[in-house]
């Protein structure tokens, strides 16, 4: 059956580049009964956007969970910038260079953008043990972060329960992207934004590979993944079951692999 | 890239020149700031009562006032930041009386020096605080339940507990003890300078403002105080410690709870076992008209300080006018209406008007 399909010869999950920033492989989890995970391997190359998808309940941000710290695998191994990881917190993969921008943004309303964007990383200056809070600092690095992503927001000093949808995703997403990360991975960045809002942080996606992040994009928008992303990987219940470079693909072909019209690379998998 | 947006030029300008970011006015900065109402109504209530209490007109009155408001300031610098902090604490009051109950039964049944059982109160103070943050952390349940729990405990517990060591519902007198001297001057010290008695605990008030002021505004753990207040979830994603920060907080108000059971035992030299049930809410009452708001995430010390100020003004000039001061806490209730309103007003003021 595979050999209908434009697929390479050798599926995507067995031909690592020596590259390649993340390399997941035969990761599996589970959640008492329920098998969320089962030896799921991908991976990430620098400077290329990869899209997960799949439908509800597949297991991307189950998946997106084990590489950013919140869960930790069954079994399987995580290798990040060519080194084997075990992360046991979400800070812990932070200060590896995992950042994740989540769907609800994790944004506190009541605290101006720059508060935002620095907490947890505030700057710090004093003597000894007596540090306080270089505020005048991290407005201006803010106003950096901000201004060097080109991001539509009205002043870094304002308080987020004032922003737009949008402008809270980019605040988001300058987060993640404004420190040494090595890899930002968004999970739904546009499901809740209009038209306009949706291009601005689609090109914002865009700016972000350019400068060499590898992005990991999580989206059922297959419009968005077709043009954005580099390589796309397909989740059904728990499994990875296909990968492609998008530019060897179409819609057609990730809906019916979604849908499991089309069987997906692994050999044991039943149609 | 898009050209009809301004800001996506590859190489953009400097901040400062950007045409899509505004500097609020100063009228919307002003207004935003929690404490402003707070001023506002202590100026009026102020003036209101230098025109009809004419005892209220001399320093020595206004020290008085400053001392009344630093007994219930002290706790509600506490009690603020743990608002500010998203979480309430219903035990402040009772555990005031507890840490002076404990201080003064424990020395005079062993016949050891006060200062042993100061700071064995301390650490039963702390641990009481401990015990209100871990459960609130570790069960999930409101704070208002848990700490209404160990409210009544210790309510209990303080009546009972007298009742069986001293027969009695007040604790023995104790300023014939060892240690006395020093803890008296600690807490409950006065300058007489003129007409007019400073007590120390003013200066241990304000001591107490400034240092929660600094920690809120310039420092980590404030900033984090704010973010867990206003968005827990937000706040442990990015790896705050949120759980350690709430606790500390519980901590913080059984300490300032402490140190008010000790300014009352040291100044009274005895306490009543049944004393401080209600004060919880004064606290509580302190902070909102202060500025803070119940859901957490937002306020400030000075507010809450201003809030104090308020309270210790009313519940004395009632009684410089020559009024029944059986009417304080009806009054104590309108202005806490009042503050509540005023704050919804100057917060929807501050947060919907556009910007750009």
């Amino acid at each position: 059956m595979t050999e209908t399909t434009p697929t390479p010869t050798i599926p995507l999950w067995q031909d690592v580049p020596s590259d390649a920033l993340l390399d997941v492989r035969g990761v599996s989890l589970a959640f008492g009964q329920v098998r969320a995970l089962r030896d799921v391997s991908m991976h990430a190359r620098r400077g290329e956007v990869t899209a997960i998808v799949g439908d509800n309940g597949a297991g991307k941000s189950t998946l997106i969970r084990c590489i950013s710290g919140i869960h930790k695998a069954d079994e399987g191994s995580i290798d990040f910038d060519g080194e084997r990881v075990h992360f046991r917190s979400p800070e812990e993969a932070r200060s590896a260079g995992i950042e994740t921008v989540h769907q609800n943004l994790a944004l506190v309303e009541d605290l101006t953008v720059w508060q935002n964007l620095f907490l947890n990383r505030e700057i710090v200056r004093g003597i000894g043990p007596v540090k306080l809070l270089d505020r005048g600092a991290m407005r201006k690095e803010a106003e950096r972060m901000v201004s060097s992503l080109a991001v539509n927001v009205p002043a870094v000093g304002a308080r987020v329960r004032r922003l737009s949808g949008g402008q809270r995703q980019a605040v988001s997403i300058c987060r993640a992207a404004g420190f040494t990360s090595k890899l930002i991975i968004m999970d739904e960045p546009t499901a809740a934004l209009g038209v306009q809002e949706t291009a601005r942080v689609e090109e914002l996606i865009q700016r972000l590979r350019d400068e060499g992040h590898a992005i990991v994009l999580i989206s059922h928008n297959f419009a968005q993944v077709l043009k954005l992303s580099d390589a796309v990987w397909v989740m059904r219940a728990g499994r990875c079951v296909a990968g492609r470079r998008t530019a060897e693909t179409d819609g057609d072909e990730i809906v019916a692999l979604i849908t499991g019209a089309r069987a997906g690379d692994l050999a044991d998998e039943p149609a | 890239m898009s050209s009809t947006s301004v800001k996506t030029d590859p190489s953009p300008p400097a901040p400062s020149e950007a045409s899509n970011r505004v500097t609020l006015g100063w009228t919307n900065r002003l207004l935003a700031r929690p404490e402003i109402g707070a001023l506002v109504a202590a100026i009026v209530i102020f003036v209101f009562f230098l025109i009809v209490a004419p005892a209220f007109r001399s320093p020595a009155s206004f020290f008085t006032v400053l001392y009344q408001s630093s007994t219930i300031g002290i706790v509600a610098v506490g009690v603020g930041m743990l608002m500010i902090g998203g979480e309430f604490d219903l035990s402040a009051g009772v555990l005031v009386t507890t840490a002076g109950l404990f201080n003064a039964m424990f020395c005079y049944q062993l016949g050891i020096n006060l200062w042993v059982g100061a700071i064995l109160s301390l650490v039963l103070c702390l641990s009481i605080g401990f015990l209100n943050g871990y459960l609130v952390m570790r069960t999930g349940i409101p704070s208002f339940l848990i700490t209404l729990g160990t409210f009544f405990v210790l309510q209990g517990a303080n009546l009972g507990v007298t009742k069986l060591v001293t027969g009695s519902v007040s604790s023995p007198n104790i300023n014939q003890m060892a240690g006395y001297d020093s803890l008296n001057w600690l807490f409950a010290h006065e300058w007489r300078i003129g007409s007019i008695t400073l007590s120390i605990t003013v200066i241990w008030w304000f001591l107490f403002v400034a240092l929660s002021a600094y920690v809120l505004q310039r420092t980590k753990i404030g900033n984090w105080i704010y973010a867990v207040g206003g968005n827990a979830a937000s706040a442990r994603a990015v790896g705050v410690p949120v759980t350690r920060v709430k606790v500390g907080l519980f901590m913080t108000v059984a300490f300032l709870g402490w140190f008010a059971g000790m300014h009352y035992l040291y100044n009274y030299n005895t306490i009543q076992a049944g004393n401080g049930v209600g004060n919880e809410f004064l606290y509580i009452i302190a902070a909102v008209v202060g500025g803070t708001l119940l859901t957490g995430g937002y306020g400030n010390a000075i507010g809450v300080a201003i809030g104090a100020f308020i309270f210790g003004m009313t519940s004395l000039c009632i009684v410089y006018a020559g009024w029944d001061p059986n009417w304080f806490k009806a009054f104590l209730g309108v202005m806490l209406l009042l503050a509540v309103m005023v704050n919804l007003y100057v917060k929807k003021l501050s947060t919907t008007r556009k910007v750009g």
